[in-house]
């Protein structure tokens, strides 16, 4: 399942973390989405902003992913946001309302505002 | 002094049993230099006789014996043979040329190679029977692994997937009772639409068995692609087979031919299990005669006529389920085999049955005989199948393995493609994965060797793309409430349970059917005029 492997880097900006997703956000992917999310709020960082640009593909395990990274940055109080969606993944995240506890943004510039 | 031992055990070593081989140092090289002399004494060599009864050093040039043994050593130079004998049995021969210092050998020469031969013989024997053992087992590992490709080719022979007929559902069990077996089932399409199903059981079972099973299911191949009734092909099958047929054995068969369309079972039978009906009903066996195959030439076949009504179904079975036997000598019987059909009017019977099995035998059983089922079932909801004027654009199965949805759902949509719009490819496509995962995990069980099967299929003014499982009636799908997302945040729920709900809201209509044997789960798409 090679193809399917996400990748994850972290950059630390100035007010949040930013990490950037690139491949699929599948049940293989838990284990780099954690790790990269650990790495991310290792400097304390407030919030932390997902960069969905160059995902291709998420499935019900992937959002099942994201709602535990949410439930984690609202336990010790960080803001998670999002930003890179393509229409179809942010009708996603309505229909599943994420974005009810995520602010989604168009681009990285306006996600770090 | 090692090392001249090692060389003889190692030049008196791997003979087999009847003929034993001589060894000798050559006539002007050291002593050490022990040489296999590739001489074979068969066993009915005089000399072999003359050995066994006269042990010790024996001098070749004082033997007047009418034995080409004795010559071939004495060309080969050999002054004196020492047997070596084992439990009455000649198992090797040191065999000497001249001493070296060219004169004869002594008293204490020969003192030495008497006691040597009486303690090398039981040691050299025990070597052998240790090397035999291996040799054996070798070829047990060999034969088993012929036989594991064997059983390999065989199911080669067997239809690697049932037939998708719309309204119709074939499944089928085959279990040998060794590595390979003589029972088979087939699936034959006809060129009028109609599907011919056979059944059939060589007599006896492992190997001979599997050979016969393989001729006689490419006969039947050809004939059924040339003759439409299954007493004619039955006739043609038997006239080809009884010259080729070695003599005590034979085969029974059903031909079974259907028509998908009306329902229509016409069947005949070489002397096999009559095939069991099971309507809403009652539970009948259904009658046809004639002799099996291979028997005799010049035999007719009756041919007889029932129409499968939708939910109605008809088992063919061989009879390594009704002659199995428990661990008290009790037989399986057809009374037993009918009343779990009886009891199962819905349901995987195939499964029942094999459970069934499985309990009467206990777990130590010893299979007796081949145990292969066919059940041919009509399905009872003609909805979601038979839809007029519909078009199957894609049909096919994945096996149920983590991250096959993947693939499946880029192959869904690029048949798909061009009746929907690009907003409705995308949910197409996550409506379609998130199905098949539900499919292979919750259906299936993520077990690999079962498929998850797809159809897409477009009539009129929509699209549907059928998912099927095969997971039984027990794993039940349930519709899913709105996933409550504050409780999964808050820890009081799990973060996962989104699939169905995703999918809910992905399709224009998704409908959850139980079969038999599993689910289906319909998606829908209302096709937007053109595009």
């Amino acid at each position: 399942m090679a193809a399917s492997q996400l990748e994850a880097s972290v950059r630390h900006e100035k007010d949040a973390s930013v990490i950037d997703l690139k491949g699929e956000i599948n049940s293989f992917a838990e284990a780099t989405l954690n790790t990269a999310y650990e790495e991310a709020t290792q400097n304390d960082a407030k919030v932390v902003v997902l960069n969905f640009k160059d995902v291709g593909y998420m499935n019900s395990t992937g959002i099942a992913l994201i709602v535990g990274l949410l439930a984690q940055a609202r336990k010790s109080h960080r803001e998670l946001r999002v930003f890179g969606l393509t229409d179809h993944y942010l009708q996603i995240f309505e229909i599943t309302r994420l974005v009810d506890f995520m602010s989604i943004h168009q681009d990285e510039k306006s996600a770090l505002v | 002094m090692t090392t001249q031992r090692n060389n003889l055990w190692q030049s008196v070593l791997g003979r087999g049993k009847k003929e034993a081989q001589v060894e000798i140092p050559p006539v002007e090289a050291p002593v050490a230099a022990i040489q296999h002399l590739g001489v074979d004494i068969a066993a009915n060599d005089p000399l072999v006789a003359y050995f066994l009864t006269n042990r010790g050093a024996i001098e070749l040039s004082r033997l007047n014996l009418d034995s080409p043994a004795l010559t071939a050593l004495r060309d080969a130079k050999v002054q004196i043979g020492v047997p070596l004998v084992s439990q009455g049995e000649l198992i090797g021969l040191l065999s000497l040329g001249p001493r070296r210092s060219e004169q004869d050998y002594s008293a204490d020469d020969r003192r030495l190679l008497n006691n040597l031969a009486s303690q090398a013989a039981p040691s050299l024997r025990v070597a052998q029977l240790a090397r035999q053992q291996q040799a054996a087992a070798a070829e047990r590992e060999r034969l088993e692994q012929e036989l594991r490709v064997a059983r390999i080719i065989q199911q080669t022979l067997l239809p690697k997937q049932t037939p998708k007929l719309p309204g119709w559902k074939l499944s089928t069990y085959w279990q040998p009772a060794r590595a390979v077996g003589g029972d088979f089932y087939d699936f034959i399409e006809m060129a009028d639409g109609r599907m011919c199903v056979i059944i059939a059981d060589v007599t006896d079972k492992g190997v001979p068995a599997a050979l016969v099973m393989a001729s006689a299911r490419s006969v039947l191949r050809g004939v059924v692609e040339q003759l439409d009734s299954p007493a004619k092909i039955l006739e043609r099958v038997n006239e080809t087979l009884v010259p080729d047929i070695p003599p005590k054995m034979f085969i029974t068969c059903l031909c079974v031919i259907f028509d998908p369309q009306t329902g229509v079972v016409r069947f005949s039978n070489a002397g096999h299990n009559l095939p069991i009906l099971r309507t809403s009903t009652e539970t009948v066996e259904v009658k046809a005669t004639g002799m099996p195959l291979g028997l005799m030439p010049g035999m007719t076949y009756d041919e007889a006529e029932v129409t499968l009504k939708p939910g109605e179904r008809m088992l063919l079975y061989s009879d390594g389920i009704s002659e199995a036997h428990n661990p008290d000598r009790e037989m399986f019987g057809f009374d037993r085999l009918h009343e779990v059909v009886a009891a199962h009017h819905s349901g995987a019977l195939v499964e029942h049955l094999i459970t069934a099995l499985e309990e009467f035998v206990g777990s130590d059983w010893d299979q007796e005989d081949d145990v292969t089922f066919v059940l041919i079932k009509r399905s009872a909801s003609e909805t979601s199948d038979n839809v007029p004027g519909g078009r199957v654009l894609a049909n096919f199965t994945v096996k149920s393995e983590p991250g096959n949805e993947r693939a499946a759902m880029e192959r869904v949509a690029s048949v798909v493609e061009s009746y929907l719009t690009a907003d409705q490819l995308e949910k197409l496509k996550t409506a379609v994965a998130e199905t098949i995962m539900n499919a292979m995990e919750h259906g299936n069980l993520y077990r690999s060797d079962i498929p998850v099967e797809i159809m897409a299929l477009v009539a009129g003014e929509q699209l549907t793309i059928y998912v099927s499982d095969q997971g039984g009636t027990q794993s039940a799908y349930k519709l899913p409430e709105e996933p409550d997302l504050d409780a999964k945040l808050a820890g009081l729920d799990t973060p996962r349970g989104w699939g169905l709900f995703l999918i809910q809201n992905m399709v224009d209509e998704m409908n959850l059917i139980d079969n038999d044997d599993g689910h289906t789960v319909e998606l829908k798409f209302n096709l937007q005029g053109e595009k």
